[in-house]
């Protein structure tokens, strides 16, 4: 239908801008109940480069988890920069000159967070008996319930083995890291190998080890993202439980309720590999008493068990050793580290990948993607983002058990990790060691530890062709 | 899911279409179009670029060497010192000391790229400038008379080179006992005094216990640094085609001016404006400073601040050539002459901070007091700046990411 003569170029302008006008209203109308429909996590797999939402940090380098939220303003970036000193830089035995940083052990597992997360990367285990690698702690605890429900330590060496000391103190043993070869075959014929690990405490400094203890080995995680995943809604991550497997589908998904000290109350856990952590503030002030060494005013006691004597004799850095105002800055740069952008997001291969990845049922457990809401930090709050968990524990099969409950956590429960960044740990952190202990020496080994809940998924894996195998391998590669 | 995109795909899509449609009708119409530019032939910009490369090799060459020298000249005046411990010659040592810092701030704008100072390898960054130094490993301190290596024999009998490696290794990433600042706690101690440096008495040289190990010490740490400056020095000596500088003159021009920019870029504001600068002057702890045992922090961060100028303009003193200005000035000279600017504030103002430096992180001054806001001034230039290299990357087609 051609236009009446009688019509002029600004009655055609305004009919532009009345239709514009619905055009946003209907628009507007149609985002918001999209939205609330996105503030659910979604297992659809879109491939996106801003896997972090506007927090995503554009780099490739070896430094690509090192870098602040690219939506991060001046002031923001000045806490960051205060923060990754004290997160980066070794803390020193007290007293110091460097008051601020003293206070260190007197028996700890590392001199600074980045000893173990190099460069705010993945740790993996040590290659041999004398390497010096910081990237592996063990846990301890003995059956029964500790204080406020977590786990029972070890009544002469504590929850966590410290295999260094300031000088003059004794350290408290040693890791002793075997592994034996599992060799194994895909469908296709194709064989692999599994290490399969057993881990025991050398040079014990104070008498045996209890008879009933258990070992629970754990490696240094990767950092970005931390405060993207606090802002996940609770609701949103509860949503996804299914502990009792009523849908029927065989796998579970339990939330770990823990002990949150600051609000003194069991909350949904969020970090750590059993989940058992509820806050990344929570989460900073353990690590810095239970591998440095450095009291807090959330932990303010100095990690020296009653049969330590020269540990409890040691001079501390003053109590706390880390300030609240300190901690609080090294809080923000862990919430704040970016997330780096997916790579190869049109490459077919990777697409193909990706869908291969859902077939296989991976994104079960690790579910593609959230909304954020509300967070102290405006640059995390509200951000679509894709880290691929569920946040909740499952069963893992015998194979990756570590016998060791931790809260509502079995001993054979495991978090889904994150994976994003996952593809980026060989270019920061120069190997490819995952899961919780650092024993899969590539994403492949990785994927066929999978048992338990996950058996079924790994099954089908198995069953891929090799040109399947590679493109869901190159997908994980992306993130 | 799936249909609920697609309809909201259709939705952007049908607004978008709508929008050109108004924005179109609204255009004006087009100026007659400008006669193009007269053909003049521009320089030839990979030329160019091959340039700033090599000059740089030449700077970063030339800067390691006059450091090295420095240096060395250091380590004479240290063991004229051990031989005949006096106060004037403790004087001499920590006169050599200052000198020799000066000569080597510069060098780390070369930093943060994974070269021959820090790649993961074998870069030897944190031997030379670890930083907190962890005193109580090495030597007494307030409040710990029988602290560290030195006072303790029998567990560590020998003291040499082996010994003080060894326990970097145990650092993990880090290491605590040697490099600048362990020299410099050996010849000034901890600095007690609220104005002034730390004031180690001679007689730790002489009559106190464990003086001959604490010689041993000092001797063989200054040692160490000479082998890791001569490193550096050999990494990048011209004519050597199984060095550092041999594969970086072979890299794709790009690549090199990526990682000369990140460089300055890295340093200007992820290590100095933050890492030593905000740092200090946020946590607001007195020793919270690179050299705190002999209050040259201020020095430290001009020879910092003056490294990111002589990349910047190509001209290393010792050496001088094309820089990245010259290539920026290509493109875009608004942009060269904004830069240029700036990095002279930044120059002008880390000078024009007021020595020492830890005065400003006292808790009791006031930030408007005019010491500390000359720190924070000097950090929000250096910010500043960190934009414009960035820019200016971009401005010569490379791409960068700094903190």
């Amino acid at each position: 239908m051609s236009a009446p003569s009688g019509i002029s170029a600004d009655d055609w302008r305004r009919l532009g801008i009345f239709s514009l006008a619905v055009s946003v209203v209907v628009l507007a109308a149609v985002l918001v109940v999209f939205a609330v429909n996105r503030a659910s996590p979604t297992a659809e797999i879109v491939l996106v480069e801003e896997l972090g939402g506007d927090t995503t940090a554009f780099t490739t380098t070896r430094n690509a988890f090192g870098l602040p939220a690219r939506n991060l303003e001046r002031d923001g970036r000045r806490t960051f920069a205060v923060g990754n000193s004290f997160f980066r830089q070794n803390w020193v035995t007290a007293p110091a000159s460097t008051a601020a940083r003293d206070g260190l052990g007197p028996t700890f597992n590392a001199q600074s967070c980045s000893s173990c997360h190099t460069l705010d990367g993945r740790g993996k285990p040590p290659d041999s008996l004398d390497d010096p690698e910081r990237g592996l702690l063990f846990r301890l605890s003995i059956p029964g319930t500790g204080s406020n429900g977590g786990p029972k330590p070890d009544p002469v060496y504590g929850g966590q083995l410290q295999d260094r000391a300031v000088l003059l103190t004794p350290v408290e043993g040693r890791m002793i890291v075997k592994y034996r070869e599992i060799p194994g075959q895909f469908d296709d014929g194709e064989t692999y190998s599994l290490r399969s690990p057993t881990y025991e405490i050398g040079d014990l400094s104070f008498g045996p080890l209890h008879p009933d203890v258990m070992l629970s080995p754990r490696v240094a995680p990767v950092v970005v993202g931390m405060g993207l995943l606090e802002a996940i809604p609770e609701s949103a991550i509860l949503a996804l439980a299914d502990p009792g497997d009523a849908s029927g589908d065989g796998i579970s998904g339990r939330p770990n309720m823990v002990w949150d000290a600051r609000r003194g109350e069991l909350v949904l856990g969020r970090f750590g590999w059993k989940a058992n952590q509820p806050t990344v503030e929570q989460q900073t002030a353990g690590a810095f008493l239970g591998d440095i060494g450095i009291t807090s005013g959330l932990f303010s006691q100095e990690n020296c068990p009653e049969a330590q004597r020269e540990c409890l004799e040691t001079l501390n850095g003053g109590s706390p050793e880390i300030p609240d105002d300190r901690l609080a800055q090294v809080v923000f740069y862990t919430q704040t580290l970016a997330v780096p952008a997916m790579r190869d997001v049109d490459d077919p291969q990777v697409a193909r990948g990706a869908k291969l990845f859902a077939k296989a049922g991976c994104n079960m457990c690790h579910t593609p993607s959230y909304t954020t809401g509300e967070h102290p930090i405006g640059a995390v709050s509200h951000q679509t983002i894709y880290p691929y968990t569920d946040l909740l524990l499952h069963d893992m099969g015998e194979g990756l058990a570590d016998g060791a409950t931790d809260f509502d956590a079995s001993g054979r429960e495991w978090r889904t990790p994150p994976l994003w960044g996952i593809g980026l740990v060989k270019t920061v952190n120069g190997h490819t060691m995952f899961l919780h202990d650092g024993r899969a020496r590539n994403l492949l080994e990785a994927i066929m530890w999978h048992g338990g809940e996950a058996e079924e998924s790994k099954e089908e894996f198995e069953g891929f062709t090799k040109e399947e195998r590679d493109a869901l391998i190159k997908f994980l590669e992306s993130l | 899911m799936p249909k609920f995109s697609a309809f909201v795909r259709t939705m952007i899509v049908g607004t978008l279409l709508l929008l050109v449609m108004v924005a179109c009708q609204n255009e004006p119409p087009l100026p007659a179009q400008p006669p193009p530019p007269t053909a003049t032939p521009g320089p030839d910009v990979d030329a160019v670029k091959r340039e700033v490369v090599s000059n740089y090799a030449d700077g970063v060459h030339a800067l390691y060497s006059k450091s090295l020298a420095s240096a060395m000249i250091m380590d004479q005046a240290i063991d004229i010192f051990l031989s005949d411990p006096t106060p004037s010659s403790l004087e001499g040592a920590k006169r050599a000391w200052l000198r020799a810092r000066d000569d080597y701030g510069p060098t780390e704008a070369f930093r943060f790229y994974g070269g021959p100072i820090d790649n993961e390898e074998d870069g030897p960054e944190g031997l030379l400038n670890a930083w907190p130094m962890d005193e109580s490993y090495i030597d007494y301190v307030e409040g710990n008379a029988d602290a560290g290596v030195i006072n303790n024999p029998d567990e560590f009998p020998v003291i040499d080179a082996a010994l003080i490696e060894s326990l970097n290794e145990e650092g993990g990433e880090e290491n605590v006992s040697t490099g600048w600042h362990a020299i410099e706690f050996l010849l000034w101690g901890q600095d007690m005094n609220e104005n002034g440096p730390g004031s180690r008495p001679v007689e730790d040289y002489t009559t106190a216990a464990n003086a001959d190990r604490r010689s041993t010490y000092l001797a063989v740490t200054s040692d160490l640094l000479l082998v890791h400056l001569g490193q550096m020095v050999d990494a990048w000596a011209p004519g050597d085609s199984g060095n550092y500088r041999a594969e970086f003159m072979g890299m794709d021009s790009g690549e090199a001016l990526t990682n000369i920019i990140t460089g300055i870029g890295e340093l200007s504001r992820g290590e100095l404006a933050g890492e030593r600068m905000t740092v200090a002057y946020e946590a607001r702890s007195q020793e919270d400073e690179h050299s705190c045992f002999s209050d040259n922090t201020t020095a430290d961060i001009v020879g910092n601040a003056r490294g990111i100028q002589m990349v910047f303009t190509g001209n290393y003193g010792v050496v001088s050539g094309t820089g990245v200005r010259d290539l920026v000035a290509i493109t875009d000279p608004g942009l060269a002459d904004q830069l240029t600017m700036e990095i002279d504030q930044s120059v002008a103002l880390a000078a024009a901070i007021p020595s020492p430096f830890d005065l400003h992180l006292r808790e009791t001054i006031a930030n408007d007091e005019p010491g500390r806001a000359a720190v924070l001034r000097t950090i929000v230039a250096l910010e500043d700046q960190t934009d414009t290299i960035v820019a200016a990357a971009e401005a010569v087609g490379v791409t960068i990411t700094v903190s």
